[in-house]
């Protein structure tokens, strides 16, 4: 297959890490070639988390700037601060749902308006695909699934060959049994919110 | 079952790269392991310790690497497997060991695992270890990958014991945390018990047995190069006349660019996975049929000094570079665009660099600095600190653990470190040659790692100095591992004592000794008022646990606070604190119930008692 690359941004404590795991142990099932990294020294302490996830026959675990085929992003600032990662090819998904660094409370910067971010995501990459994903996770039954919601808008762009029974599947065996089936609702929410768009 | 211990030779596992690790020790056997947690390694530790419940796997946490590699080093000389795990800073606190344990060497296999950290993730210097191997006349291994690293953990044993000497196992972060997935092969059956057959005159380092060891330590150096030319993790790939010779992470970052520049008919590649001592009769042949050589190395020219001096030694002048302002740097970590645009360069290969976006629009973005957390005691401590010193300019040494976060303002609590237990002794020095009051900050697991001796020598000359030691009864920053002063029993491990700090500090004999409860400010406020007014050393032990870790144990989580109608904005609060659980919506302070754990600290610091508990 052609090697994609993917990059997930988050902020500390979103989950991206889970999400990233199942999207590996999802591609590991498929037998689709997969090799990710991620920074996750400072994953509880509130900073930014990358993973870096590479499919097909590529050695690298890491992605250069400007090389990510796919962009997920969890957070509109953290998507816009990220952008370095992308080029005009780019699929770009990103929640809409802010979470605004202690920072800009204490007037230290100021946090961009979110059509502002939009926009300008929009006119240096191929696609911009955006969903609140917050809003889904809640109608899902829990708001810590934001992670979920947004695997589901990922694996509905079909640009990774990952489909969503695996992503199921790597579900029921890697997240806990309690929050199985919110997940996978979840991931279903995501779907929906995007398919269409796409 | 833990999922390392699973018994299925053949099955595939997505593993992280210190997962791999930690099964390939399994699987080769390990009986014995000891650490000093430090990330990037940490997690293989934390996977030993959780095995080591359901097994028959010894494995401790030590009170630091120097005391890690010694238990180790002796386990291993009653012939048993054993592995000691540490960050590259951690080799620098065992190098005593390491220095004089390469001359004893080892009956049991003994591999000491070292995590560099190119681009200081999580570090304080970036320094390479690779050089240890050649201070200590030891041989290291460095994988590529997850998988490889899980297969040259075997092969570090068996070399180990072949040797007889410790073997270094040198990784970097990228490989540390990076995941793939890796084939479960066989378990050897642990050797859990061994013994000791005294041998003085092999064992004990006077100087006239040392003059002895080093002879042996040197003859073994020649046969560790005979066997680094035939080891297969020294392997040749491709027949071009570019020669590459890289190592590590950097390989998958060549590979991937001979692949992407169509080059593989052109290109030789020499990947280097038992670099020390370096190869030298493979490196000559490998060069010389070369017409120009890049070596493909992070960190120090380690590898490219070695190659030159070969090349030299045959009188073979093709050119050979590496670490170049045109090419390789120094610093940091490369990545896979950057080696091949080297490689491009270099050889004069066609290439086009892809083009970046134009990102001159994007306005300046607020940070977001990794913080502590709500609730965090720390904080509370520091804001302590703060108002009990204000106008003094006094000086803050601080010290490595999430605590060294508090140097961000609006906390600014601290202005020195260097490294793991420098807190008191730096303050010693500041104490005697400056005429501000200086305030030592060290976490409780960084108090036994290194800073009681700065303690006992702060009493022995008489420092006027103030220690607060941040007892948060666990290893925070590394994600909360045990440490002497921990309670094992109240978290349910049986087979542990406790280590008072109390009493270690009054045994030290410090004068003036406080204990504090953070979240009580007032209270905390006047201690530390009292102490820095004592003439010599005080120490303050503020206790709190970890507020991470006691939600995550669904321990204490107290009523989250809101700002009530009597808030009339002074932010006191937000600007004095810095605490992420607030936020400001309506040009007013307003407090996420979902990250405030109740701690009241803000509560007891507003002005106008606005700020109130959640009913």
């Amino acid at each position: 297959m052609d090697i994609t690359r993917l990059i997930i941004v988050a902020v500390g404590g979103q989950g991206n890490l889970l999400s990233s795991k199942v999207l590996g142990e999802a591609a590991c099932r498929l037998d689709v070639p997969v090799r990710m990294s991620e920074i996750h020294g400072m994953a509880q302490r509130g900073g930014v988390v990358e993973s870096a996830m590479v499919f097909g026959e590529a050695q690298s675990t890491i992605i250069s700037d400007g090389e990510a085929d796919l962009f997920l992003a969890f957070e509109p600032l953290e998507a816009l601060r990220a952008l370095n990662r992308c080029n005009s090819k780019t699929i770009v998904i990103t929640n809409t749902s802010s979470l605004p660094p202690f920072t800009a409370a204490i007037g230290k910067g100021t946090y961009p308006d979110i059509e502002t971010i939009k926009e300008l995501i929009q006119s240096k990459v191929g696609q911009l695909i955006t969903l609140d994903a917050n809003a889904l996770a809640r109608e899902a039954g829990n708001e810590l699934s934001v992670n979920m919601v947004l695997l589901g808008a990922l694996i509905e762009t079909n640009v990774l060959p990952i489909t969503a029974q695996s992503i199921h599947d790597a579900i029921s065996e890697t997240t806990k049994k309690g929050f199985v089936e919110t997940n996978i609702r979840a991931v279903e929410l995501g779907r929906s919110a995007v398919s269409g768009i796409i | 079952m833990h999922k390392l211990l699973v018994d299925q030779p053949g099955e595939k596992k997505f593993l992280l790269g210190n997962e791999a690790i930690a099964r390939g020790a399994i699987e080769a056997g390990l009986a014995f392991a000891s650490t000093y947690p430090g990330t990037p390694s940490s997690e293989i530790s934390l996977n030993f310790f959780q095995i080591s419940r359901e097994s028959d796997l010894y494995f401790e946490y030590s009170t630091n690497e120097k005391v890690a590699l010694e238990v180790a080093a002796a386990a291993a000389n009653a012939g048993v497997r054993s592995m000691c795990i540490m960050k590259h800073v951690g080799v620098n606190v065992a190098a005593d060991v390491l220095m004089t344990l390469a001359y004893v060497g080892v009956r049991g296999g003994l591999v000491i695992l070292t995590a560099d950290d190119p681009y200081m993730f999580s570090s304080q210097n970036e320094q390479d270890n690779r050089y240890y191997g050649k201070l200590s006349g030891l041989p290291i291994l460095e994988p590529s990958s997850a998988e490889e690293a899980k297969e040259m953990m075997g092969y570090a044993f068996d070399l180990s014991e072949q040797l007889a000497e410790p073997v270094l196992f040198r990784t970097t972060t990228r490989l540390n945390h990076s995941t793939a997935p890796v084939v479960l092969g066989e378990m050897k059956k642990r050797v859990t018990f061994g013994d000791f057959t005294k041998d003085p005159f092999n064992y004990v380092t006077v100087p006239a047995v040392s003059r002895k060891l080093h002879v042996k330590l040197l003859k073994n150096l020649e046969k560790a190069e005979e066997l680094a030319c035939e080891s297969a993790y020294n392997f040749i790939e491709g027949s071009g006349s570019w020669g590459i010779i890289c190592n590590g992470v950097s390989y998958n970052y060549v590979a991937d660019a001979v692949r992407d520049l169509n080059i593989a008919d052109k290109v030789k590649i020499l990947r280097v996975g038992f670099s020390h001592p370096m190869p030298k009769k493979r490196i000559q042949s490998f060069i010389k049929d070369c017409e120009k050589v890049l070596v493909v190395e992070e960190g120090e020219p380690f590898m490219e000094e070695t190659v030159k001096a070969f090349a030299q030694e045959a009188q073979y002048t093709n050119p050979v570079m590496g670490k170049d302002p045109e090419l390789f740097s120094r610093l940091f970590e490369f990545d896979p665009a950057m080696v091949r645009a080297n490689i491009a360069k270099y050889f004069g290969a066609p290439y086009d660099a892809k083009d970046l976006p134009d990102l001159s629009d994007i306005p300046e973005l607020p940070q977001r600095p990794p913080t502590l957390c709500a609730g965090c005691s720390h904080r509370a401590v520091f804001y302590a600190v703060n108002q009990a010193t204000e106008g003094t300019g006094s000086i803050r040494t601080t010290d490595i653990g999430c605590y060294t976060l508090g140097f961000l303002p609006p906390l600014s609590a601290g202005d020195f470190l260097i490294c793991m237990g420098s807190s008191v002794s730096t303050g010693c020095g500041f104490s005697k040659t400056t005429d501000k009051k200086v305030i030592s900050f060290i976490g409780d697991s960084t108090f036994f790692h290194s800073g009681i001796p700065g303690l006992v020598n702060a009493v022995f000359n008489n420092h006027d100095v103030n220690l607060i030691i941040l007892d948060n009864q666990i290893t925070a920053m590394t994600g909360h591992q045990p440490h002497p002063g921990v309670d094992m029993k109240g978290m349910n491990y049986e087979g542990f004592r406790q280590v008072s700090i109390e009493s270690v500090v009054r045994g030290i004999g410090v004068e003036h000794i406080s204990v504090i409860k953070p979240y009580n400010v007032k209270k905390s406020i006047a201690a530390i008022k009292e102490a820095i007014d004592h003439k010599g050393v005080s120490v303050i032990i503020a206790k709190q646990g970890c507020t991470l870790f006691e939600r995550s144990l669904k321990k204490h989580v107290g009523k989250p606070f809101y700002v009530s109608d009597k808030c009339k904005n002074h932010r006191n609060c937000l600007n004095d604190l810095g605490c992420p659980a607030f936020y400001v919506a309506d040009d007013k302070v307003r407090i996420n119930p979902a990250l405030c754990s109740g701690c009241s600290v803000c509560a007891q610091i507003c002005p106008e008692h606005a700020i109130l508990p959640l009913k």
